[in-house]
């Protein structure tokens, strides 16, 4: 037997499983630090159109402001993330997985059509594991969290780190690019959860299981 | 034999048992990490433990007296926004103040001294970013003496702590200090900041600046110093910061 299609190995699975609660309790604990002290905006000159956060979004959200809870559990669940990240980039290089995952050339110009076929515009480019829109993503997202972890470490110990904190622009810069980078995720989780409602079952059946029925044979059940 | 949609079937249910599996045990772990007798306004105390790895990590694998915070040029200064009024409640009457030194060796006197005992300490100057816990930070100048110049005038031997603890003349506020972050070459005793004697809202007339720490740890009006073994109390520490505050 075993002709089913293997989609995802364990490993990429239980990283990826592991990441989400993490990275959702580094982010709510980024939140509340990010609280005690909140000057991001987007906006242009004068005009901020708008305040990272606004007064509704803290009122709304109603977590509270505990920045000493907020570091405590940072400087935690930072372990789980940094390894866990780790983890899943060997095991993406030793595997030769990245071979699927890195985009190449053409992937740039694919991506567009991807796009395009999303919005119901196109027939979709041929593609291996990932489509060239997603090998784009994934790799970028992995990239982020690379750099989520030097800009953390680098704020986390300024002084110990100081040739790293200057050469990422000084203190206030690397907290500005931690932020953002966080912001990153934020919209990059909108528009997956998306993409994975609208791929439906089988591909979601995929990432827990990691195997789909072979190519061709029916799914509709 | 099982077909193909039964084979899927069955690694599906195993792959969701395993995964209930991996979410208990994270719930597992949460309790354990929630555990325990938490005080009001605290946190739990395997945090606290997790904080203390950190610290080892840190203090074994990156601090070093050598690594020093960066410094300015005086056209980076800004006006540094007085935080926290823990402390300085008492009206302050410069000419009675005094600073008392506890030193390290058992049964060593208490010392009392006074603002000019302090200064005829080489003067230091530095222009450093000053960095709260809450996420800003001010580049401000502070002059005044080293607190390992100051240690080795007037306590020779007491080096050898582990701690330092300091508090407010009315012992509101106060904060413990390990002692390599104590003897940094940059950690001073202040009585001058941005080119004025020290004002009071900023610890007049003698203040911490310690650069390798938050703010929190940069403790104002300084009223009395001990060095000591034991673990000095820490007003933040006991309100859920990591007493090692280290940047």
């Amino acid at each position: 037997m075993q002709s089913l299609e293997l989609k995802h190995r364990l490993a990429t699975r239980w990283t990826h499983w592991v990441n989400f609660p993490v990275l959702s309790l580094m982010i709510m604990s980024g939140l509340w630090i990010y609280w005690a002290y909140d000057p991001y905006r987007i906006g242009f000159g004068d005009i901020t159109l708008i305040h990272m956060f606004p007064d509704w979004f803290y009122k709304m959200s109603g977590i509270g402001k505990k920045l000493s809870f907020g570091m405590a559990i940072h400087f935690v669940f930072g372990w789980l993330f940094a390894v866990n990240g780790f983890v899943y980039a060997i095991y993406t290089l030793v595997s030769g997985e990245w071979r699927e995952l890195l985009p190449d050339a053409k992937c740039f110009g694919q991506a567009l059509e991807v796009v395009k076929h999303d919005l119901g515009l196109g027939p979709l480019p041929p593609q291996g594991r990932y489509n060239a829109a997603q090998r784009i993503t994934y790799t970028a997202i992995v990239f982020m969290g690379f750099g989520s972890m030097v800009t953390g470490v680098a704020i986390y110990k300024p002084i110990q780190l100081a040739g790293l904190t200057s050469l990422m622009g000084g203190y206030q810069w690397v907290r500005f690019f931690h932020f953002w980078l966080t912001m990153g995720y934020v919209a990059f989780f909108g528009i997956h959860i998306g993409q994975v409602i609208r791929a439906g079952w089988p591909n979601f059946r995929g990432m827990i299981c990691g195997y789909d029925l072979p190519k061709g044979e029916n799914n509709a059940h | 034999m099982l077909t193909n949609e039964q084979e899927l079937a069955r690694r599906t249910r195993r792959a969701f048992i395993g995964l209930g599996a991996g979410a208990v045990a994270g719930f597992a772990g949460l309790g354990w990490l929630s555990a325990g007798p938490i005080e009001e306004g605290n946190i739990p105390p395997n945090f606290r433990k997790i904080l203390g790895f950190n610290e080892k990590v840190v203090r074994s694998a990156l601090y070093s007296q050598d690594h020093l915070a960066p410094t300015f040029p005086a056209s980076a200064i800004r006006k540094l926004k007085p935080n926290g009024e823990e402390g300085l409640e008492d009206e302050l009457v410069a000419a009675d103040w005094r600073l008392e030194i506890q030193p390290y060796k058992a049964g060593a006197v208490t010392q009392k001294l006074t603002l000019d005992d302090i200064k005829t300490l080489p003067r230091h100057d530095e222009t450093i970013e000053f960095k709260c816990v809450e996420g800003w930070s001010t580049v401000t100048q502070f002059a005044g003496a080293l607190l390992s110049d100051f240690t080795a005038k007037f306590c020779p031997g007491s080096e050898k702590a582990a701690c330092i603890g300091m508090n407010t003349p009315d012992g509101v506020y106060y904060v413990s200090i390990d002692m390599p972050s104590a003897l940094h070459p940059q950690t001073l005793l202040a009585w001058e900041m941005n080119s004025e004697p020290l004002t009071e809202e900023h610890g007049a007339p003698l203040r911490l600046v310690i650069p390798v720490k938050y703010g929190i740890k940069n403790i104002k009006r300084i009223g009395r110093i001990e060095y000591t073994d034991s673990h000095p109390k820490d007003y933040w520490e006991e309100r859920g910061y990591d007493w090692y505050a280290g940047l």
